[in-house]
């Protein structure tokens, strides 16, 4: 298809890693900020292209493994109760509660469904006037616009049984968490190009400033990821920390001011406890004033509890880059996609997810560490 | 989850309000309707990034060929520095 195939070219895939192999002089970590990448990066083994020492770690690039766990729970309450109608994303209905999943409340009898778009979610509400239809919104800022428009469109066209269950992240404030803790390897970010599409790269000036790291908006493809790379590692070389747009073909600098327009009016930003990693100052949003009435957290009073995550996953450190998925003793084995004790097993764009589908052979017989 | 993948508007419906513009985007031949309220400058024949039913932005033709003249640009240069051409370092 046009705008995928061509930047698949082996030949320039294999020109980018020689220049990345030119350009490396000294060892150096990169993160990626985006499950999609993440997927990218392992699917067509990119990484495998580096040279040594030059790392390619995993951050916390998924909205759906960053969802605590008592949202689900409250989720799984909403969709329990008699006339609602949950309507999410596929990948949200499996991550696990901490009792059941939301696919087993369907099971059980509740009305859940998988949608495509929020639309959708809006569009069964306006069908079905008797019940009350939630849609359980998770996303980065790449899909809170989309998000966003169910719940303006609703209040404009004065849909009284839909609702919101608000789990959206915001990514440079995690970004600035993984840069100011102690123990951070980061050198440099290839910053999420679908999040940059809507909010361009203006926020992250500051942070390639005051952290003194490189951020290259990065696409999808593998020419994109490498040369992504590659700008990154010449920053790095030369000792500069700038942000770079390789990605023009769909970032601007100023993102989507439609976009924009309509996330800023439905949602306010909130502080968020991210799974894994814990609570981060404003980077999560959350239904705004004037919408409080579509706020499903309200409508239906759940809240409150929290939740253990299992002792034996190191996801935590996995989403901020300080082990990969084949240093955990349970993956592949205790671990699977179809039981997934942690946040990066669950979505398929999860880390732990990624490495299961492309390269489980990489664990040990018992599942034990590897680190090539 | 941040899946957005590229496809060429094929027609756009007539709409009462900008934001309720919507149309259809062919991927590779199957067609899907998709929100252009983000879009309000793309027209049909364009390429759109969609997103769970939005376009979230326009594809630009021109920053699109920015990699292969990079690459062209390392070709040439590896044509006039003779000897790092099969150096890989
Ligand atoms: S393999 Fe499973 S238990 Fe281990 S870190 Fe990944 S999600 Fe957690």
């Amino acid at each position: 298809m046009r705008y995928i195939d061509e930047y698949r070219d082996p030949d320039g895939v294999r020109r980018l890693a020689e220049e990345i192999g030119r350009a490396t002089g000294r060892a150096w970590t990169i993160m990626e900020v985006c499950g999609g990448q993440t997927h990218a990066i392992v699917r067509f083994g990119i990484d495998g292209l580096l040279p040594e020492g030059l790392t390619l770690v995993h951050g916390p690039g998924c909205p759906v493994c960053v969802t605590p766990i008592e949202i689900i729970d409250r989720a799984i309450g909403i969709a329990s109760q008699r006339g609602v109608t949950l309507c999410s994303f596929g990948d949200m209905l499996r991550v696990p509660g901490s009792g059941k999943d939301l696919l087993r409340v369907k099971s059980e009898g509740g009305d859940v469904r998988i949608v495509y778009s929020p639309m959708d979610a809006l569009r069964i509400a306006e069908a079905n006037a008797s019940r009350e239809v939630v849609f359980f919104g998770v996303g980065f800022e790449t899909t809170a616009p989309a998000n966003g428009m169910a719940v303006y469109q609703a209040a404009r066209r004065g849909v009284k049984n839909f609702s919101m269950l608000s789990a959206h992240v915001l990514v440079p404030p995690a970004m600035e968490a993984i840069l100011s803790s102690e123990c951070n390897r980061v050198n440099g970010f290839l910053a999420a190009g679908h999040v940059c599409a809507v909010m361009g790269y203006e926020e992250y000036e500051p942070i390639a400033a005051r952290h003194r790291v490189p951020i290259v908006v990065t696409g999808f493809e593998p020419l994109d990821l490498l040369q992504g790379v590659l700008l990154c590692v010449r920053q790095l070389e030369e000792g500069r920390a700038e942000v770079e747009n390789p990605y023009s073909r769909v970032v601007r600098r100023e993102g989507n001011a439609e976009a924009r327009r309509v996330m800023g009016e439905v949602f306010r930003v909130i502080d968020r406890k991210w799974r894994g990693i814990g609570m981060i100052p404003r980077s999560g949003l959350g239904l705004a004033e004037a919408y409080a009435e579509f706020d499903a957290e309200a409508r239906f009073g759940v809240g409150g509890v929290s939740v253990e995550e299992s002792g034996e996953c190191i996801s935590g450190l996995i989403l901020r880059g300080l082990k990969k998925p084949v240093d955990c003793p349970a993956f592949g084995s205790r671990c699977t996609p179809e039981r997934p004790l942690g946040a990066t097993m669950v979505s398929g764009e999860g880390a732990c997810a990624a490495y299961y589908k492309y390269r489980r052979h990489e664990a040990g017989p018992a599942g034990g560490r590897n680190n090539g | 989850m941040c899946l957005a993948i590229p496809g060429r508007i094929e027609s756009i419906e007539a709409a009462d309000d900008p934001i309720n513009r919507m149309g259809k985007v062919s991927f590779g031949g199957i067609l899907k309707d998709v929100n252009l309220a983000y879009v309000p400058e793309a027209g049909v024949g364009d390429y759109v990034i969609v997103h769970v039913g939005f376009a979230l932005n326009k594809i630009d033709e021109t920053e699109a060929e920015e990699v292969f003249r990079y690459l062209q640009e390392m070709e040439l240069a590896d044509e006039v520095s003779p000897g790092s051409a099969g150096d890989t370092g």
